[in-house]
């Protein structure tokens, strides 16, 4: 108790709020007091931290709105290379270095193995026909072994206890989803299936139980990680009656949704997560809720019971912060937030084909 | 060439977080550091970064009243972005650390240097922030980011007065204080 007095005194004290008897007063009290005198100098140095983290915050939003606004309104467009980038620049450079070098191998490999030829005691033919019949046969088998493999068959262990939780999408193209932290409970195994029906061994990255997002990444060696996302996300407000859509896995398929944002805060006021009035059902939590421009403005969680079509999203702000103090946690961690939307401006029809390729189901195996 | 009376008010406009003046400055320099990054290997995201980093260096250095500019806010900017841009490639080593130049170009060594200081100061803070843990964090950003008073954080979060909201908000700040300390001392 007596620790939150200071801080409101010695706050007071440092913003001059005081009068002056009771400054002079706090001021012989410092004087006497050296703990106390070090308590005001730690404050003074805390509180000025906090004033300029509160200024910077103020400035690093206004710089961000003004960004958002001229991407609105056209100002800022995406630019078209106008000069070769500087890697193509040095291929031009070394083109004839490389042609050159390429060249003098060439005529290596082809006066050694003619010398090989020569020099070379004759062998039966036989020996090279059966050799060339087992590479064909080599052949034949993993073709064979490709076919079935393409064919996806599940990796997940028969008759272990698989539970379908729900949907998680991509944040970064190297692996790394998001879905909701609820999804994943009691999970001793995590897979994740693509819409092609291909299942991917995920891992657990972190889960922030409070905020219900949990960012899994993909661990496996078929994973072919995509070039660039299409979607973007935003820090920004939806306002009121914004149309909405999402997708996910209710059901054994990719179900699509729309609806429209109905409260900027979630259930009894909560400021993480906002309201949708939007058809969902039990797995499409941690599904995705996109704008009209392509942009993720949330992740779906909730629904409410004693209401007919109001869902809960947590707010892509909260993704934001996950992924800042996650990547301050651990340097390898390196997931790259797009602002931007590819996908801005063309019809939602392809808008959800580009997407849905980003959107996976998430299948828990229970421990 | 001479910085007008007009550049230096903008100058000290974005020193003061003025929407107005910030709008200005992106409009009339933000294709050109846009048109750099990306001719030297970078992606919209890329020249968004380093604009909007350059553009924290102009405001921490506005707000300094020992520093004068003088050069135009574009050439400082360019020089800044060109700077911070090299840097970034660099680091990552991904090429041949050789730009192409857009404009011409002013020292900015020190001034990155210390831009650099203050934004560990700023992470240092920042980092401590996201451990606090909610309705702290929310609270002291209501109060300290949002400027909202004390009333308006009482109706907004609930507490029956002030007065509790103000005790909330001193509880929350011995513990942010105690977070930021134990993190300064890591850094």
């Amino acid at each position: 108790m007596e620790q939150l007095e200071l801080a409101e005194v010695v706050e007071r004290y440092l913003t001059a709020e005081m009068g002056p008897e009771e400054q002079l007063a706090f001021e012989e009290m410092r004087k006497n007091n050296p703990e106390l005198d070090q308590t005001v100098v730690e404050y003074h140095y805390f509180l000025e931290q906090m004033g300029r983290y509160g200024e910077i915050r103020r400035f690093k939003s206004n710089l961000y709105d003004t960004h958002h606004t001229m991407q609105e309104s056209g100002e800022i467009k995406e630019l078209q290379l106008t000069t070769g980038t500087r890697i193509v620049n040095m291929w031009n450079k070394y083109r004839r270095v490389v042609a050159v070098a390429a060249s003098i191998a060439g005529i290596t490999a082809l006066f050694i193995s003619g010398m090989m030829t020569i020099f070379t005691p004759k062998t039966p033919f036989r020996d090279i026909e059966e050799l060339r019949r087992k590479v064909s046969n080599l052949e034949k088998q993993s073709s064979n072994q490709r076919a079935e493999f393409n064919k996806f068959r599940t990796k997940i262990a028969p008759g272990s206890d698989v539970k379908f939780g729900g949907t998680s999408f991509m944040i970064d193209p190297k692996g790394y989803l998001v879905t909701s932290a609820h999804v994943l409970k009691g999970a001793k195994k995590i897979y994740v299936q693509s819409i092609q029906g291909e299942d991917f061994l995920a891992e657990i990255v972190h889960q922030d139980a409070n905020a219900d997002i949990a960012v899994i990444k993909i661990n496996d060696q078929d994973f072919q990680s995509p070039k660039q996302l299409p979607y973007g996300f935003t820090r920004l407000q939806t306002d009121l009656s914004e149309a909405v859509y999402t997708l996910g896995y209710p059901k054994d398929e990719i179900v699509y949704n729309e609806g429209y944002l109905s409260a900027r805060t979630g259930l009894e006021g909560d400021t993480m997560s906002c309201q949708i009035t939007i058809s969902a059902n039990p797995g499409n939590s941690g599904g995705p809720v996109f704008n009209k421009n392509g942009e993720v403005i949330g992740i779906l969680n909730a629904r409410q019971a004693s209401a007919n079509g109001v869902v809960f999203a947590t707010k892509s702000k909260n993704i934001f912060q996950l992924v800042e103090t996650l990547k301050e946690a651990d340097k390898d961690i390196n997931i790259k937030l797009r602002n931007t939307s590819s996908i801005k401006g063309i019809n939602r029809t392809q808008q959800v084909k580009k997407v849905q390729d980003h959107v996976y189901m998430v299948k828990v195996v229970l421990g | 060439m001479a910085i007008t009376e007009q550049e230096l008010e903008l100058f000290k406009a974005i020193g003061n977080n003025d929407k107005g003046a910030i709008e200005t400055v992106y409009k009339e320099n933000y294709s050109l550091i846009q048109h750099f990054v990306i001719n030297n290997n970078g992606t919209e995201d890329d020249a968004r970064d380093i604009f909007q980093e350059a553009m924290m260096v102009l405001y921490e250095k506005s707000r300094l009243p020992e520093f004068e500019l003088t050069c135009q806010i574009r050439t400082y900017l360019y020089s800044v972005c060109r700077r911070l841009w090299l840097k970034k490639l660099q680091h990552s080593r991904r090429i041949e650390t050789q730009v192409e130049n857009f404009d011409r170009i002013v020292q900015v060594e020190d001034d990155i240097e210390e831009h650099d200081k203050l934004s560990l100061q700023y992470q240092t803070m920042r980092t401590a922030m996201g451990k606090i843990g909610e309705p702290c964090k929310s609270l002291i950003e209501a109060f300290y980011v949002h400027r909202k008073n004390m009333l308006e954080i009482a109706s907004f979060f609930g507490y029956t007065n002030a007065d509790n909201a103000k005790n909330q908000k001193y509880k929350c700040l011995v513990r942010l204080k105690k977070l930021f300390f134990a993190q300064y001392k890591n850094a």
